[in-house]
């Protein structure tokens, strides 16, 4: 890489317009301001855009690392039955599976490691999206109920990344049933005293939000994750409604009280770091060093600038 | 007047010949008994071969049947003293799942269900079965106050799903749905839950992570309508009946696969046909297999429950 490739190519693209092909895993397009990021800038940024703060997909892997100090593991997952209804749309579910597989080098859509996030250890579940949109079928909770066990056993907290489009239609009822199977998960390390945090990513929809991912001791979410039960579509087909602006982002849910907390991509390790020494260490450990300033995003303010409501 | 479903117009033909012929006899013309006799055979075998092998589309639609009994036809007809129980405690009372306490054969209970309504009014009051976070609320503080009280919960699921509406995203859809499957799975009392109709993904769980769940014959139980897993998987939702198929939605398949405890079979044209007998036929199953768990104390309750979904699905994980 040199300056000619990191700098000049978007304005020399800009010039000669979009029909050039640009190898698409070298240059970035943001979503929101469009603006054209080198994919190492990405990478070295955490995938958040350098120009609008826009945050981006990150692969489970990125997560973990962006997340774990040096040193963390990851564990092996059980294998659950693979394609246990045999079904098939316009496709095999064996071959999306498969191709899935190949395409991200996992099992499933969630990645287990254990580490630790500034000397404390954790355990951390994160969910790739881009394995079958993060859906959760049995692999998914045999995942999630493993790291549960796992962070028992190690007497660590659990962390969740989410991102997922909701439950594998692929496997039915099986897995509707994940949803039970993984809120079992939290009561385990909930009752074994530790702390179950959950960092909503965009996107988390369906019968992920409705189980485990609603269930944590903290709800974090990304600046702009897409959060919710159904889908933006059913419901403006249900209810014949424009949806409100900001609809089900994850502003819009800490301000209905759905979350504790927004957290910027950059200063989600040392929020998580934080919370779990409040949670577990009842005086600070030695030498107390002097805290980094780190806040969180506050609520937005009401579109309308009020008075305090007077007491009646 | 009877409804019929698409598939069963050969029935409703057959049904209405031996109808019209019965109002000639009573008006005085000729004894046509013979041949009523013999049309009713006729319609009695066409219907036991058309419900023998319904498709699962076919079985969607008899769930969905409007003469079906609903939540509350059950607990009328198998809950004595029934005290109907309202409302979250915080926002409102969500009628689409109804609550209370009553006896069961003697018993004091905790009763649920997901009610659709009857008619077009007490379906607009009961949205549809279709419920918000209100009324998974209600639920999980019903399941609760169970638990409290040492009594046996006992839940009617009949739901299309939870509400897909903007209120109900912005006061936590989800978290309300999340917290009533884990009261379900925290009651320190038996949990019999039973599909009397559809079983329609997270609105039906959240009332059945239970100790034992029972399904009805034609009833369906999905992770997703086949409409909507024909519009997003084949992007045709006139593929819905394929989609049926390929969901194993169905009691016969959900029990092959281990994951409902016990099929209660259906009268023959399915519970529609007569409700009375179908709902003696389930308070007969729901008794044979709430009675064994009333021996045993929560936390044994807890445990198994939790290794029973545990399990659910896992055959042959290594
Ligand atoms: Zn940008």
């Amino acid at each position: 890489m040199n300056w000619i490739t990191d700098w000049a190519l978007p304005k020399i693209k800009g010039l000669i317009g979009t029909s050039r092909e640009v190898p698409d895993n070298l240059w970035h397009k943001c979503p929101a301001c469009e603006q054209m990021i080198f994919h190492r800038d990405l990478e070295r940024n955490l995938h958040v855009c350098p120009s609008c703060g826009h945050h981006m997909r990150l692969s489970a892997q990125g997560r973990i690392k962006a997340t774990l100090d040096e040193g963390w593991s990851r564990i092996e997952l059980p294998k659950a039955p693979a394609d246990p209804l045999r079904f098939r749309d316009q496709r095999r579910y064996s071959e999306r599976l498969k191709d899935a597989q190949t395409k991200t080098a996992m099992d499933d859509a969630v990645v287990v490691a254990q580490g630790a996030i500034e000397g404390r250890k954790v355990v951390v579940a994160a969910f790739e999206f881009s394995f079958l949109g993060g859906s959760m079928g049995a692999g998914v909770g045999e995942a999630l109920v493993t790291a549960a066990k796992l962070a028992v056993l190690q007497d660590a907290p659990l962390i969740v990344f989410t991102a997922s489009g909701g439950a594998r239609m692929q496997e039915g009822t099986i897995s509707l049933m994940q949803m039970p199977r993984t809120v079992i998960a939290t009561r385990l390390v909930k009752e074994a005293g530790l702390p179950f945090i959950v960092v909503l990513c965009d996107p988390t929809t369906g019968g992920v939000t409705a189980s485990f991912a609603m269930l944590g001791d903290i709800q974090i979410a990304e600046p702009g994750a897409l959060i919710g039960f159904a889908g933006a579509r059913v419901i403006e087909q249900t209810v014949r409604e424009k949806l409100p602006e900001g609809f089900q982002r994850a502003e819009y849910l800490l301000e209905h009280g759905i979350l504790d907390m927004v957290v910027k991509r950059h200063e989600m390790r040392a929020t998580l770091g934080r919370l779990i020494s409040l949670l577990r260490e009842k005086l600070p450990p030695e030498p107390a060093e002097p805290a980094p300033e780190l806040v969180a995003l506050p609520a937005p303010e009401p579109a309308e600038a009020t008075e305090p409501a007077k007491p009646a | 007047m009877r409804h019929f479903l698409e598939f069963e117009k050969p029935i409703a033909e057959l049904e209405g010949k031996i109808e019209e012929l019965r109002r000639t006899t009573d008006a005085g013309g000729i004894d046509v008994a013979e041949e009523v006799g013999k049309l009713r055979d006729k319609a009695e075998t066409l219907l036991r071969q058309t419900y023998a092998k319904l498709s699962p589309w076919q079985k969607t639609l008899v769930a969905r049947h409007p003469e079906r009994p609903k939540a509350m036809d059950y607990v009328r007809a198998l809950v004595a003293e029934f005290m109907p129980l309202a409302g979250d405690r915080a926002f409102a009372d969500d009628a689409a799942v109804v609550a209370g306490l009553g006896r069961f054969r003697g018993h004091a209970v905790a009763v649920l269900g997901t009610e659709k309504g009857r008619d077009t009014e007490s379906r607009v009051q009961h949205n549809f079965g279709m419920a918000r976070p209100e009324g998974y609320r209600k639920a999980r503080r019903v399941m609760e106050l169970a638990g409290r009280f040492g009594l046996p919960i006992l839940s009617f699921v009949d739901t299309a799903g939870a509400f897909p509406g903007i209120e109900a995203e912005a006061r936590g859809q989800a978290e309300a749905i999340a917290r009533s499957i884990e009261a379900g799975l925290e009651a320190p009392v038996p949990f019999v839950a039973t599909i009397i109709g559809e079983g329609g993904s997270g609105g039906a769980i959240a009332l059945a992570a239970a100790d034992r769940i029972l399904m009805l014959e034609h009833a369906v139980y999905s992770v997703i309508s086949p409409e909507g897993c024909a519009s997003i998987l084949w992007r045709d939702a006139a593929q819905a009946p394929t989609a049926a198929e390929a969901l194993r939605m169905t009691a016969e398949d959900l029990r092959k696969l281990a994951l409902v405890d016990a099929v209660v079979p259906e009268p023959l044209g399915g519970a529609h046909r007569d409700p009375a007998a179908m709902m003696a036929a389930v308070g007969d199953k729901v008794w044979s297999v709430l009675e064994p768990l009333l021996a045993l104390d929560g936390a044994t309750l807890r445990a198994r429950r939790r290794e029973k979904f545990l399990e659910m699905g896992r055959a042959g994980v290594v």
